[in-house]
């Protein structure tokens, strides 16, 4: 019995849309649990009811909707609602796809560095053009922190251009980062389990209970990193957006 | 908290990437840029038609049924308040009315009493003084009436002495003698 923790990462294409220069185009089983990610994002907000009294689809329609609103108002306050659908669609994409690739034999979209580099670029430069397009040259302002004495100023705002072109990076790393460690956490101690029962036999299957155990534990926790995750990416984004709108500390 | 974690978390498949893609000998995927330009098709194609799909229907369908809601429990709650002012109002109109009848009742009552007392009143005083009248009729009347018997008894005590005086002695007493006696004896 082979453990191949990696494996789950495959990009495997399905067919092939096309080429752009020298790259071929193809719809990979990534492209699919976008799509999928995107159609059960669109039946849950479509397809629940529309009651007074909500049921359960509908609550949870309204609870995603309410949440990510209240998350905006409180962190970038009335002016950030314009960028409610941005922030709402980056939530829901990324808790609705790390959802279903905690589920075994799915792919998780956030275990490939280049989707959420993609993700965190775009925030980035909604940041940057939206700063610069309303607030003009006022937006640098952000690098300038007041009550700075003169001779240390050059280098707080050396530290501070650093950090806000780091962003990306550090934006989607961390997604990335954990989205990738806990399912290959998941694998290798699922996989253990298989290891232990194969090679040993009984006294293996019995020996087993406990990388069995903490696969649970774990699985339990990844649940909880899809949603954190997510609602981390997003808070993010609306901290950067907020830097756009009220620029100057 | 969570960026430590995260880091270090990193770290861990960091050690994992090299250790596995040694030993198999294929990139590891999620650092294997042929799969890039498919990816970020992709990607671009799901986000832009999920921020349609929010942005055009989603969002303005679940927060209009939601602010339908709102609106819903502010008119009712405006339409209750209404109706328990209204209903405040009549209960106080009722017992302002209520307060009113009674005073008119108590006044009409003190009226009623007032009247009738003095009614009374006359009537007692006409029937005391007729009966004062009568009472003196009769007060009068039995004055006579005692006289008369008064001077009755002492013609029978006169005849009964005489009769007595026959039966004992035999002889009729002499009526002046008798008369006198019966006198002394009724003033004695």
């Amino acid at each position: 019995m082979k453990i191949d923790p990696i494996h789950q990462f495959n990009i495997e294409p399905l067919f092939t849309l096309g080429h752009i220069g020298n790259y071929t185009i193809a719809f990979t089983n990534s492209s699919l649990y976008m799509f999928i990610a995107v159609l059960l994002i669109a039946l849950l907000m479509l397809a629940s009811g529309r009651e007074l009294v909500p049921g359960r689809l509908q609550s949870m329609a309204e609870i995603s909707y309410e949440f990510v609103a209240s998350t905006i108002r409180s962190n970038a306050g009335a002016d950030g609602m314009k960028f409610f659908p941005l922030i709402f669609s980056i939530f829901m994409f990324l808790c609705v796809s790390n959802l279903v690739g905690v589920i075994p034999y799915t792919f998780t979209i956030a275990s490939h560095l280049i989707v959420t580099f993609a993700m965190a670029i775009m925030v980035f430069l909604t940041v940057l053009i939206y700063g610069v397009y309303k607030n003009g040259l006022k937006f640098f302002k952000i690098f300038v922190p007041s009550g700075i004495p003169i001779y240390i100023l050059p280098l707080v705002m050396f530290i501070e251009v650093l950090s806000f072109f780091l962003r990306p990076v550090s934006h989607s790393v961390r997604l990335f980062a954990n989205m990738l460690a806990g399912h290959i956490a998941l694998k290798v101690f699922a996989g253990f389990v298989a290891m232990l029962g194969f090679s040993l036999g009984a006294l293996g299957w019995v020996g087993g209970v406990l990388p069995l155990a903490l696969t649970i534990a774990l699985y339990a926790l990844e649940i909880l990193v899809a949603f954190l995750q997510a609602y981390v990416f997003a808070i993010l984004t609306v901290i950067y957006l907020n830097d756009a709108i009220h620029p100057g500390h | 908290m969570a960026e430590s974690h995260g880091e270090a978390k990193g770290q861990n498949a960091g050690a994992h990437t090299e250790a596995d893609g040694g030993h198999h000998g294929g990139a590891f995927p999620p650092f294997d840029s042929s799969n890039f330009p498919s990816q970020l098709v992709s990607l671009a194609i799901a986000f832009v038609a999920l921020y349609l799909i929010v942005s055009r229907f989603a969002l303005p369908r679940v927060g209009g049924t939601i602010d339908a809601r709102q609106n819903k429990i502010e008119g009712d709650l405006a339409e209750a308040q209404k109706l328990k002012d209204e209903s405040d109002a009549a209960l106080k109109a009722y017992e302002s009315e209520l307060a009113n009848a009674r005073a008119r009742a108590q006044a009409i009552g003190n009226e009623t009493r007032e009247k009738l007392n003095a009614a009374s009143e006359a009537e007692r005083k006409s029937l005391e003084d007729k009966l004062a009248v009568k009472l003196a009729d009769a007060e009068k009347q039995i004055a006579t009436t005692r006289t008369n018997a008064m001077s009755n008894v002492r013609g029978i005590a006169a005849d009964a002495a005489g009769a007595i005086v026959q039966q004992l002695a035999g002889v009729t007493p002499d009526a002046n003698a008798v008369n006198s006696a019966v006198d002394a004896s009724l003033k004695g």
